[in-house]
């Protein structure tokens, strides 16, 4: 793992700042005072167990849900994402866990979608080029661009995801679970391309589960429980302080080997 | 041949290209059996079709009734035109045939009932499609009716206008000798004209196959072969120089059918070339995905159900023309079937996301066939709507079956 400074100042402005955003669902409250900032060439990783929120918030910054209350401030300026095509606009570009491909359509139409080149008379030559030449960007193995995606496996459904988000030169990139429907070398690949996009000075929203990626790419980690933020945590944080952060538990499976550990360290101690 | 360096689309050792003729060949079988059928099931039919009916009454195949079939496969050909595109997106339109008949009435009331010059008149018919079809999509969008609801209940209301239009004369008829009736009935190309057509899309395939070709090798990309791109426009120039030649020993092409074919080839460019086609497949393959990527779905939406509704109305108009009147019985009866169900046969799917504009100009020949060679054979409407509900419901059969296949096959 690539050991990193604590307390590493983010390199330039502010580029996205969140303030007690809300978002309810009829009862429910999905998210409840919310805040978030994002600088620019910063890797900011949001973190938390299932239902707390982190896909919606996700949702909220895409357009594709409205907050129920709050403010977003983008580059200085307060602003209102009423669709995805508003974000996209702003330089919001977002890879959904779900991906959101068109399975009947080949990759460069994916890829392409909504931001055709040459609106009466599709340029299919150059973008099928420009489209290989993200994909080789991003070390992608796809087989050919004119097959549908539905032929196409997850890990090559997410990279033409992650290639399509990368198309438009966003400012801020979101990520919702990019690599969990990786294998070994995609997934370190997929780490490698943040990586990349940090050194660009993007912003980079990456949302895992898998606390090893986390930590090898975050410069912040920001914990949500039940809709509410829970901590903002270093990448050295320990794994204790992170799981009870996320549980809400400060008495779990981690907390207890962590303190079996310790127990037996003092014991050998002792017995020095 | 030499090569700098390989190909951007030829980087994979593990996927296999198809190379020249028989590559290009192989591929296309391998297609057919993943159950991308293409427009292949209606080919067959038709030759079934074709040879049942000339077997039993050899006047089918003359060039006459054939022209006959032309002129037919024109009116609801353009209606189903407009049907090609809310399938597309996996919607439905059945108030086609009504709104043809509107259409048709609109021409006859305006035109002849109260002297308006007849542009201004059929403008009016696809200036009411246009605004029926947006009731459509609005009701879709702000409301989230089914299509299969709204335009079921557009069907009622529009037939009950159409009665109400044409009021308790219950027929109109337009002057025979008219330009319009003409146009409908009479007018053919002249030989030399339809031969030139014949000719230019074997020569579009040419120059525009080159020139992609051209372009992809200056990018880097894999080309066709120039071999396989010129045996295909050889075959398309024969096949179309032999069918004009045998139309020719008749009454010749129709211009309404020109006309058809003519809208064909838009909407087929608008549909493959344009952003907006683009848009249409994407909406109709994941609507979701589609928003997401910043397509404005609601205005795909309209834009389709507007295009249906007036593709509806024109053929309408030209239904009236065809037939010299404008009757209460106009756009009724078999009409919307026939429309949905041409659509349907030429390889639109039902279920949304794939679909071309030469569907509607093949599904509409296997039905019109059917339709003309039945009445050849003097059999009674009844028997007719039988056999054309039993093809209707064999078309979705294939399209069901295909598309598993397609699913097990990873094609979509």
């Amino acid at each position: 793992m690539a050991h990193r400074p604590t307390g590493r100042t983010p390199r330039g402005e502010v580029l996205l700042s969140l303030r007690g955003i809300s978002k309810n669902f009829g009862a429910v409250s999905a998210l409840t005072g919310i805040d978030l900032d994002v600088h620019a060439g910063e890797v900011v990783a949001l973190v938390g167990d299932n239902g707390a929120g982190k896909s919606t918030l996700v949702k909220v910054l895409a357009g594709v849900h409205q907050p129920t209350s709050g403010t977003i401030t983008f580059q200085g300026r307060p602003v209102t994402m009423a669709s995805p095509s508003a974000a996209l606009d702003l330089g919001i570009a977002t890879v959904f866990q779900d991906l959101a491909l068109c399975e009947n359509l080949d990759v460069v139409a994916n890829i392409f979608l909504g931001q055709e080149l040459n609106p009466l008379r599709l340029d299919e030559v150059a973008m099928e080029v420009r489209a290989w030449t993200l994909l080789h960007e991003l070390a992608a193995r796809i087989p050919s661009v004119r097959e549908p995606i539905a032929s196409l496996s997850g890990g090559q459904r997410q990279t033409v995801a992650i290639a399509r988000s990368l198309l438009m030169d966003p400012r801020i990139i979101m990520l919702d679970e990019p690599t969990a429907a990786l294998g070994v070398a995609q997934t370190a690949e997929v780490l490698n391309l943040v990586e990349r996009v940090r050194e660009k000075g993007l912003g980079v929203i990456m949302i895992s589960h898998n606390m090893e990626d986390v930590r090898a790419v975050a410069d912040r980690i920001v914990v949500l429980r039940l809709g509410r933020n829970n901590g903002v945590f270093t990448p050295d944080a320990s794994n204790q302080e992170l799981v009870g952060a996320i549980t809400g538990a400060t008495d779990n499976a981690v907390s207890r080997r962590e303190g079996r550990i310790q127990a037996g360290r003092a014991q050998a101690e002792d017995a020095l | 041949m030499t090569e700098p360096k390989i190909q951007l689309d030829r980087g994979d050792s593990r996927v296999t290209h198809a190379t020249g003729l028989g590559g290009t060949i192989r591929a296309f079988f391998n297609r057919v059996k993943a159950g991308d059928l293409g427009s292949l099931p209606v080919v067959v039919g038709l030759a079934i079709i074709w040879s049942v009916f000339t077997a039993l009454n050899p006047i089918f195949l003359s060039p006459n009734n054939l022209v006959n079939l032309l002129f037919d496969c024109s009116t609801v050909g353009i209606i189903a035109l407009g049907i090609v595109c809310v399938l597309m997106l996996g919607e439905i339109d059945l108030s086609v045939g009504s709104m043809s008949g509107v259409g048709s009435a609109m021409v006859g009331v305006l035109w002849v009932g109260q002297g308006v010059p007849l542009p201004v008149a059929i403008g009016v018919a696809l200036g009411l499609g246009a605004l029926i079809g947006a009731a459509y999509a609005t009701l879709r969008n702000r409301l989230g009716m089914p299509s299969f609801v709204s335009t079921l209940s557009g069907l009622l209301a529009l037939l009950g206008l159409q009665l109400y239009m044409l009021g308790s004369t219950g027929s109109i008829n337009l002057p025979y000798g008219s330009g319009f009736v003409n146009f409908g009935q009479l007018l053919m190309m002249p030989a030399w004209l339809s031969y030139a057509l014949a000719l230019v899309p074997g020569v579009v395939m040419v120059a525009s196959g080159l020139r992609t070709n051209a372009r992809r090798r200056a990018a880097n990309l894999s080309a066709g072969s120039s071999g396989g791109l010129l045996l295909k426009a050889a075959i398309t120039t024969a096949v179309l120089v032999a069918v004009v030649a045998y139309l020719n020993l008749g009454r010749g092409l129709p211009w309404m059918f020109g006309l058809f074919v003519g809208l064909v080839v838009v909407m087929d460019y608008a549909l493959t070339r344009t952003q907006w086609g683009r848009s249409m497949k994407a909406v109709g393959g994941n609507a979701e995905a589609a928003r997401r990527a910043g397509i404005n779905v609601r205005r795909i939406y309209i834009s389709a159900f507007m295009l249906c509704s007036m593709f509806a109305a024109l053929g309408g108009v030209m239904s009236s023309a065809r037939l010299a009147s404008a009757s209460q019985q106009a756009g009724t009866g078999d009409v919307n079937l026939n429309a949905i169900a041409a659509a349907v046969i030429g390889g639109t799917s039902l279920f949304g996301g794939r679909g071309s504009a030469w569907a509607a100009l093949l599904g509409i020949i296997v039905i019109q066939s059917i339709a003309n060679g039945l009445t050849l054979l003097n059999l009674s409407s009844s028997l007719r709507y039988m056999i054309t509900g039993g093809v209707l419901a064999i078309a979705v059969i294939v399209d069901s079956l295909a598309r598993q296949s397609r699913q097990s096959h990873g094609r979509a």
